[in-house]
């Protein structure tokens, strides 16, 4: 099939425009057979394809726990028992169609970007492919799917130079973009899938009393924290409200609810190799010891008393952490810089979380602030090797050896 | 006292074809190729016309910047062929070599009473300076200018080099002979490795500041070796040398001739017989591969190891610098969903491969490039293989920006293509690094001098 194809995509053949669409397809199928021309002769198996692929199989426990959680929430706020089976087929018709649609949008776009600028087509947005439905609510009407993946792409991405050029995760754009443009839509009580819902309109209908769409950290921003928890059913879940948080059974995006799953998948990105542990580490570390620190100085202001490993279970933390900060491309390059980068981010995040209750989730802006940081972060790690050699320099030319 | 050197980051990659321990005399060498393009940024001036007759030792050519380098002929016998290219640049002079080699006897200064300038004035003379290169820009050093040291590394750890201790074997005189000569010049350091290294050719030699330094793949290059030392600051230069080169100039001073003849390994997967061979500078490969190749077909001749050496047909030759010859296969085949398999076989630094989980396997690599080039996405890699205390990506960009202050500032100075090769082989993006670098070192070369 390819030697029958490949000609009329070549340079001169009809259909030579489309060129970087064919490549694109042809090297999905089959890892081609170029060989090294000068410098080395031999190459790591790697390749950019494996090292995305590697990214979206640690997706797959988030994704697939987000399925179930979807379902089993929608249940319990129709005060119906929650199945395994029945949930995860809710979850499923409910996450699909987003998948499909920022994946068809995505890519589509990115294809017309590589054929008009003549680029093969790169593979970064297999894994924002993914990660924009996880960070979204399952009820996001498939119009807004499509609005945020395009800007994503175009103005997160492909203004700059495609993959390995953006300023900031793709992913988080499209995020942060939802909730700058329909804000009452992207906060609030619509964490919760409904069995339908009309554009903005919740149809509260069959819902059980008490109920409650908000997330546990929405809770503690709206009510302050008062030492109890309630699940979308309204029932008091205080008690148990660490481990609902850390297996993930509480209200939330897509995939962002499940600790556990975002530490199974740490757990592969880490031993491959593929992503940082160090900025893993280092978010959770930063935003634990912004919560200790919030502890020790609560005083009047009861969210500073909540405690710290809360902050760690709740909201998007460890999903920004495992997938949003590890991006190699928005995130900070030295080694030095990532646990700086890392820190940061998770101390921003409960410090916009606890101060500024207008939001109650802090760590998309964290992770954005802290892309824009971290060319500066680097900066400063690499002028401190320039100086120790101008320095090494100035001593070798007064004849100090 | 020398210096102890502990490295951890590097890779060794551990391929099939390491060459036995036995060393062989290839058939007889009808012709040698001697190439002006082997020496980097070299401006040649041709002595010798088609139909001479040269001596071994006989100049070739010389070098129109430093017209008192000499590049001599390393057999006797007749000009056969002097092959230019575009704008009538000298390529290569084609030697057909006597049965017997004739020597032409050289005139040298006893090592010990000669004064320096007498000392290189010889080396210029007979055809030896090539031999010694210099940092910064990994080129044959500039005689004017004194260097702040000399370094020899007494091992190569690049994938299936050949083992020193082996090939210096009864060399010990003249290699010693070699250090006097150098130690004349500068202070010479040599670095062996803590394990590697048992030959007391290395261990007890005399004249010399001895280190040791211990880990894999790059702790052989003397890049690593000088940065650990005593780094190169800008307008500083230090000279290197390789082992066997130091016995071919300690030779001059012992036999009065310039003898060019050095063991070489035969290597790779695709050699029958992997053995050690003497050879001349120059021979053809066909010398040391005829008949002993699985396939003649499909096959990558390298002059050198598969990370920094250079590709030859059955018809090339070895290079100046080499003493290794690895063939291994070519990689043209496409390969339905490589990216997705479990990749038992494939070898990596990256454990999204499940070879990681057989650490002590041996592999056959062919050429084929896995993957297509991209723009820098990963970060983090570079360094896992660079033991050095300079931001690889940090330089590489700097180097792509053609902004010589960041480049000095990021430590060109002290790097050469070779210390690149490890980091373009893990790249994910399938960078030319090597490439990118000796572009580097050219321009700031072409701005400094």
């Amino acid at each position: 099939m390819e030697k029958k194809l490949e000609p009329s995509f070549k340079e001169g053949g009809k259909l030579h425009k489309f060129w970087p669409l064919y490549d694109g397809f042809a090297t999905f199928l089959f890892v081609p057979g170029h060989v090294t021309h000068n410098g080395v002769h031999v190459r790591d198996s790697i390749d950019l394809k494996r090292t995305m692929s590697v990214v979206i199989l640690a997706l797959v426990p988030c994704l697939l726990f987000g399925m179930y959680n979807t379902g089993y929430q929608h249940f319990l706020a129709l005060g119906q028992t929650p199945e395994l089976g029945a949930s995860f087929l809710y979850g499923l018709l409910k996450v699909l169609p987003i998948v499909v649609v920022s994946y068809a949008v995505g890519l589509g776009i990115e294809f017309a970007f590589c054929i008009i600028k003549k680029h093969p087509i790169s593979e970064g947005y297999l894994v924002s492919g993914i990660l924009i439905p996880l960070v979204l609510p399952a009820d996001i009407p498939l119009w807004m799917v499509a609005l945020a993946a395009a800007f994503a792409v175009i103005i997160g991405k492909e203004i700059f130079g495609g993959t390995g050029m953006n300023v900031l995760n793709v992913a988080l754009v499209a995020r942060a973009f939802l909730f700058f443009a329909y804000p009452t839509y992207m906060s609030g009580d619509m964490w919760v899938s409904m069995n339908d819902r009309n554009g903005y309109e919740v149809i509260k209908e069959g819902l059980v009393d008490g109920y409650s769409g908000s997330t546990l950290l929405g809770q503690v921003a709206d009510a302050g924290f008062n030492g109890t928890f309630k699940n979308v059913a309204g029932a008091d879940i205080t008690s148990t409200v660490f481990s609902d948080a850390f297996f993930g059974f509480i209200p939330g995006s897509i995939g962002e609810t499940s600790t556990l799953a975002c530490l199974i998948g740490a757990a592969i990105l880490i031993i491959s190799g593929i992503g940082s542990w160090r900025i893993i580490f280092s978010t959770f570390l930063g935003a634990y010891a912004i919560g200790l620190l919030f502890n020790a100085v609560a005083g009047s202001n009861a969210y500073m008393a909540m405690p710290a490993h809360y902050h760690l279970v709740f909201g998007g933390l460890a999903f920004g952490a495992v997938y949003m900060a590890t991006d190699p491309v928005s995130a900070a390059q030295t080694k030095l810089g990532k646990l700086i980068y890392g820190f940061g981010i998770g101390a921003f995040a409960v410090i916009i979380r606890v101060v500024n209750p207008a939001y109650p989730e802090g760590v998309m802006l964290s992770i954005l602030f802290f892309n824009v940081m971290a060319p500066i972060i680097d900066y400063f790690v690499v002028q401190s090797n320039i100086n120790k050699r101008v320095k090494r320099f100035k001593l070798a030319s007064n004849g100090v050896k | 006292m020398g210096k102890s050197i502990k490295i951890k980051k590097g890779l060794d990659i551990r391929l099939i074809g390491e060459a036995e321990k036995v060393t062989v005399s290839p058939d007889s060498v009808d012709s040698v190729v001697i190439r002006p393009t082997d020496f980097h940024a070299l401006v040649p001036k041709c002595l010798v016309n088609p139909g001479d007759v040269v001596k071994a030792g006989t100049p070739l050519f010389f070098s129109k910047k430093h017209p008192e380098i000499q590049f001599c002929s390393p057999v006797s016998g007749e000009v056969t062929e002097v092959v230019r290219g575009a704008k009538r640049k000298l390529m290569a002079i084609r030697i057909l070599a006597d049965k017997e080699t004739q020597y032409q006897q050289a005139n040298v200064p006893s090592a010990e009473g000669a004064s320096r300038e007498e000392l290189i004035a010889a080396l210029c003379a007979n055809g030896l300076w090539p031999y010694i290169r210099q940092r910064p820009f990994d080129v044959i050093a500039n005689p004017n200018v004194a260097p702040k040291a000399i370094y020899i590394s007494a091992f190569d750890s690049n994938p299936l080099a050949p083992d020193l201790d082996f090939a210096l074997q009864g060399y010990g005189t003249e290699f010693q002979k070699g250090l006097d000569v150098l130690a004349k010049l500068a202070p010479v350091n040599l670095t062996v490795h803590t394990s590697r290294t048992k030959s007391e050719i290395f261990l007890k030699a005399k004249n010399v500041d001895i280190h040791t330094i211990s880990g894999p793949h790059p702790s052989g290059n003397t890049g690593v070796q000088i940065h650990h030392i005593s780094p190169v600051n800008k307008g500083e230069v230090v000279w290197t040398v390789n082992p066997q080169d130091v016995v071919i100039i300690g030779r001059l001073f012992t036999e009065n001739r310039y003898n060019a003849l050095r063991v070489v390994a035969i290597t790779g997967s695709e050699v029958t017989r992997r053995r050690y061979a003497k050879a001349i500078t120059g021979v053809p490969m066909r010398a040391l591969l005829s008949g002993n190749l699985n396939h003649e077909n499909n096959v990558r001749i390298i002059s050198g190891n598969v990370l920094s050496g250079t590709k030859e047909s059955i018809d090339g030759n070895l290079g100046f610098y080499d003493s290794q010859v690895t063939v291994i296969p070519e990689g043209y085949e496409p390969e339905l969903f490589g990216w997705a398999l479990p990749g038992f076989g494939k070898f990596s630094l990256n454990r999204s491969f499940f070879s990681w989980l057989m650490p002590g396997k041996k592999y056959t690599l062919d050429t084929n490039q896995h993957g297509e080039e991209r723009a820098f996405v990963v970060s983090g890699e570079y360094e896992k293989v660079f033991p050095m205390n300079i931001y690889p990506v940090y330089l590489l960009k700097s180097i792509l920006a053609n902004d010589i202050e960041r480049m000095e500032q990021l430590g060109i100075y002290e790097v050469a293509p070779e210390d690149f090769a490890l980091c373009e082989f893990v790249c994910t993006s399938k960078i030319e690094t090597q490439s990118i670098v000796r572009k580097g070192l050219d321009f700031v070369m072409s701005e400094t001098e």
